[in-house]
Order: structure tokens, then C-alpha cells, then sequence
């Protein structure tokens, strides 16, 4: 099958700052693949170059190709707006907008001027569903998003982006401001969404990784160290430093 | 020894900032309830709804200063509003940083330093004379927009860089266009502090006089269109305390402008906090 994702020879620069050298990885459809590293490691850059996030960062520069289905993300003639429509975004603080539980899930329908189109009442509701917080906020839906607690807010922010139905989502640490209990819900909600989506998550929590992925990538300075079958990785390692990381000895 | 400092130090610097809050506050009460209890007493339905009659006795009310004053502070925000904002989000949100931005910024702080009777001889020539606008509430006006835009775009900039980036990211990250990030989430979330920035703008044209008493002219007839000539409480105020004799008058109408400004504070405050709690769900 073909890859969801393809990069090839991705070199990323901030400044004058070398970030990201020569990444070429495959993400298949429909499973998890988790980027770790230590901090700096540049996984969390390569996230972001795969929506196209990093365009907003002034002084950041790409050399390379990102192929979405076969298509590079990069080409002059792509709109940004339809490859984050199709690629979907959750960062490591829960980030729900000021506004009302519902209106932070029907944002996105509207602002793709889809809210004619759909019943956004259903798409609230689904998507709540398919987030695993609906029965904690159904009669809550005008309530402040920012009333709810941090693994909640999380779990909408999930929401909000799958009511754009995108076909990927890209998680940044989605876990690190959350409690163990949360962590286990989050890692739970991303095996019933692969059914759909194709995921590739950020973390430097190794356990995590091994919990939840089927393919894992490991980062060192920019360079991706090695990349494979999380069993493998976390069993067999063939790379020194990789055996150094995961076994404890850095980072 | 050194810890002993420490702590007194502590003591010290505590009663001084309780000591400059509390003069503070005697100071404003002071003056408030000086103004109040003078000027109160003389407030009656006739002084409110007759127009100024003139003259060295300062016979008649303050109506016409009144509904001058909610022309000219509804015309000036009117008109402040659009271009103040704009600004403001072009600096904060498009502007690159270069050489021309920091010109636009070292000018509008240099402009907000500018004392106000600058920008009415400025008013003066360009909207009096040169665009025949005469001594008008419009001259008044677009004086006032030309003093008040930095104050405006100044407050509204710290409010919207206040705004988290998450926000933006979140939205844009959800497929929104830039302009659709700014407009439904930037833009609300800095309400509150853009609300304060105007509410210092009305302050600030309700006790404004240099500027207007060089475009407005001063007539105490009641204005029929933006184009009549006026005089606004403040300036009517002015007039009473330099060319008449009626002391209780000019306190009269001090009284009643410090109630308008408590007034429009409350009423605008009020309305950010509905807003804000609108859009936080009502929770």
C-alpha cells in the first residue's frame, strides 16, 4: 500500500539554524506512527512541516518534498487552507477558543463554509462521540470550553479537529500537560480513531510510544536516527544511540 | 543583621505603596466630592433642558453642551473606530518588521506625545479653512480622530498581542484563512482590552477643549447638523469659568460631566463583560 505521507530529503532551517537534515520517512494509512527524541530534537519541527504550520514562523525555510497522497504539500499551486482541512492539528497545551463548548467544535464547519451543508448540531454531536466526551458534556454544550479540565479540553480540541473530518491528525506531546487518567483516555480515543485517520503523534514519553504506535521514529539533532516497527525499535534497535535513548542512558 | 533589613525594607516599601494608593484615592475623592457637593445642589430639569443663554451672568441650563457633547463623542468614535483597529491589526498581525514599521510605530508614539492645541491648529487649518468644513462638530471631530488614533492603536495592539498564539495556531491548524482567524478569535478575545482603549478615547473627548475651542467655535445654539458649529460640556465649562461670573454654573457642569463619564463607563464596561461572557458561554 501506499504511504499516507511520504518526506523526502526534508532539510528544515530557522535563521541560520540547521533544524532538520535530510528526513525522509513513509507514514502508512490508517495506523500510529510516534516521533520521539529528547528535547530539540526536531520532532516537533518535522510535525509541523507536515501541515505546513511552520509557514507561520517568519525566518523558517524547507528544502525538500512532503507528499501527501502522492502530492507534494510544498508545490506553489497547494492551498494551505485545504491541506489543513485535510490535515488536522492537536498541540501539547489543551488550546480550546473563549467560546462556548459548541462553538469551539462547530468553528471549523463554519469557517470552511460548511455550515449550511451539515446539521451542525449532528456534527457537534458526532464528533463529541467520536472524541469520548459526549456523555461528559452533552448538557453542557453552551458552557465555557474553558470551564472543562485539562484532559476534557484536550479531548475537545481531538473533537474540534475531527469535525473537519480530516484524514490526518498530527498530535504534538497531546498528553504533557495531562494527568495519568487523561493520558489513558487520550491513548485510547487514538486506537478507535485509526480505524479512520491516520495519526502520527509527538512524544517524548517512550512508554507512550510503545503503547501506542505501530511504527516509531527516533530523532537525534535533526537527523532521524532510525525508523521502524515500534517492536523493533523498542526490542532490537539497530542503531547505537537509539539502544542509548530508549534504554535510559540520555535525554 | 541583613535579614533584619530585609524585613524592615519589606515594611518600609509596603507602607509606601499603601501610602501612595491611599492619597491617590483622597486626592480623587477630593476632588470628586468637592465637585459634586457644589455643583449637585445646582442641578435641576431646567438647568439640564435650557439652552445656554450667554452673557456675563452665564444665565440658562447646559441642554445644547449636552447634545453637542453626544454628537461629537459618537461622530469621533465613529469615524476613530475603523481606522484605529485597522491599524492596530496591520502592526500586530501583518506588519513585518522593518524599517517601515518602526517608523510607523516611532510615529504614532511621538503623536500620542503631541499636546492637543498642536492638533487643533492642525484641525484648524486643514478642516476650518481648507476643507471649508467651517467651526463644526465635524472639524471637532476629525481633529479628535487625528488626536486620539495613536491612544487607539497603541491599546488595541498591547490587547490583540495579548491574545495567545495557540489561539491563532488552533484556528488555522483547523483549516481557517488568516483574516477568519483574526476576525472570529484574535479579535473577540481582544475585545475587552480594545473596550478600554476606547473608553480612555471618550474620557479623553469629554474633557478635551484646546483642540475643540479652535474647531468647534463655541456657539451655545443647539446643533442641527454635523456642520453646526458647538460647544461641548467641557468647553461649555470653560467658557463659564473664564468670561462669566456663574462659579456655581461652571460647578453645575462639572457635576453633570463627571456623571456622564461615570455613566459611559459603566454602561460600556457592562456591555465588554456581556460580550466577554457570551463568549465564554455564559459560564
Amino acid at each position: 500500500m501506499d504511504p499516507k505521507i511520504e518526506t523526502k530529503h526534508v532539510n528544515f532551517y530557522y535563521g541560520s539554524v540547521h533544524c532538520l537534515k535530510d528526513v525522509s520517512l513513509q507514514i502508512k494509512e490508517h495506523e500510529i506512527t510516534a516521533l520521539i527524541g529528547p528535547s530539540g530534537c526536531g520532532k516537533s519541527t518535522f510535525l509541523r512541516t507536515l501541515n505546513r504550520m511552520n509557514d507561520i514562523i517568519p525566518g523558517a525555510r524547507i528544502e525538500g518534498e512532503v507528499l501527501l497522497d502522492k502530492q507534494n504539500i510544498y508545490e506553489r499551486s497547494l492551498d494551505v487552507v485545504e491541506l489543513r482541512k485535510r490535515v488536522g492539528m492537536v498541540f501539547q497545551q489543551p488550546n480550546p477558543f473563549p467560546k462556548s463548548i459548541f462553538e469551539n467544535i462547530a468553528f471549523g464547519p463554519k469557517m470552511l463554509g460548511l455550515s449550511r451543508k451539515l446539521n451542525l448540531d449532528e456534527v457537534v454531536e458526532k464528533s463529541l462521540r467520536a472524541a469520548a466526551l459526549w456523555g461528559e458534556v452533552k448538557d453542557n454544550l453552551n458552557k465555557s470550553a474553558l470551564a472543562l479540565s485539562g484532559g476534557q479540553q484536550q479531548r475537545l480540541c481531538i473533537a474540534r479537529v475531527l469535525a473537519v473530518e480530516p484524514e490526518v491528525i498530527l498530535m504534538d506531546e497531546p498528553c504533557s500537560a495531562l494527568d495519568p487518567a487523561s493520558t489513558l483516555k487520550i491513548e485510547e480515543l487514538m486506537q478507535d480513531l485509526t480505524k479512520n485517520y491516520t495519526i502520527v503523534i509527538v512524544t517524548h514519553n517512550m512508554l507512550q510510544a510503545a503503547r501506542v504506535s505501530e511504527w516509531t521514529g527516533f530523532f537525534l539533532l535533526g537527523e532521524m536516527i532510525e525508523y521502524g516497527k515500534t517492536v523493533d525499535i523498542f526490542s532490537r534497535p539497530k542503531d547505537k544511540r537509539t539502544e542509548d535513548y530508549i534504554t535510559g542512558r540520555f535525554g | 543583621m541583613s535579614k533584619m533589613s530585609a524585613k524592615s525594607t519589606q515594611k518600609l516599601a509596603k507602607a509606601f505603596i499603601w501610602g501612595s494608593g491611599f492619597i491617590t484615592v483622597i486626592i480623587l475623592f477630593l476632588i470628586i466630592g468637592y465637585v459634586l457637593a457644589r455643583g449637585l445642589p445646582q442641578i435641576s430639569l431646567s438647568f439640564l433642558f435650557t439652552a445656554p443663554q450667554g452673557g456675563l451672568s452665564g444665565e440658562g441650563g447646559i441642554s445644547t453642551a449636552i447634545v453637542t457633547t453626544i454628537y461629537l463623542v459618537a461622530l469621533t468614535i465613529a469615524i476613530l473606530i475603523v481606522p484605529g483597529i485597522g491599524a492596530a491589526i496591520y502592526l500586530t498581525e501583518y506588519a513585518k518588521d522593518n524599517w517601515l514599521t518602526s517608523i510607523i510605530r516611532y510615529g504614532v508614539d511621538t503623536l500620542a506625545g503631541v499636546p492637543s492645541i498642536v492638533f487643533g491648529l492642525f484641525g484648524f487649518v486643514i478642516f476650518v479653512t481648507v476643507l471649508h468644513f467651517n467651526f463644526s462638530i465635524l472639524s471637532g471631530a476629525l481633529t479628535l480622530v487625528c488626536l486620539l488614533l495613536p491612544t487607539l492603536i497603541r491599546t488595541s495592539e498591547e490587547a490583540i498581542k495579548a491574545v495567545p498564539r495557540s489561539h491563532r495556531e488552533a484556528a488555522l491548524a483547523l483549516g481557517s484563512t488568516k483574516w477568519q482567524a483574526i476576525w472570529h478569535v484574535v479579535l473577540p478575545a481582544a475585545l475587552p482590552g480594545i473596550v478600554t482603549g476606547i473608553i480612555i478615547c471618550i474620557g479623553r473627548i469629554l474633557g478635551e477643549t484646546a483642540c475643540l475651542y479652535v474647531t468647534m467655535g463655541g456657539s451655545s445654539a443647539m446643533p442641527t447638523s454635523l456642520l453646526s458649529g458647538g460647544r461641548t460640556l467641557a468647553l461649555h465649562l470653560f467658557y463659564l469659568a473664564t468670561e462669566t461670573n456663574a462659579f456655581e454654573k461652571a460647578m453645575a457642569t462639572a457635576a453633570v460631566l463627571i456623571i456622564v463619564i461615570l455613566v459611559i463607563n459603566t454602561i460600556i464596561n457592562w456591555l465588554s463583560h456581556r460580550f466577554q461572557a457570551r463568549m465564554h458561554g455564559g459560564a
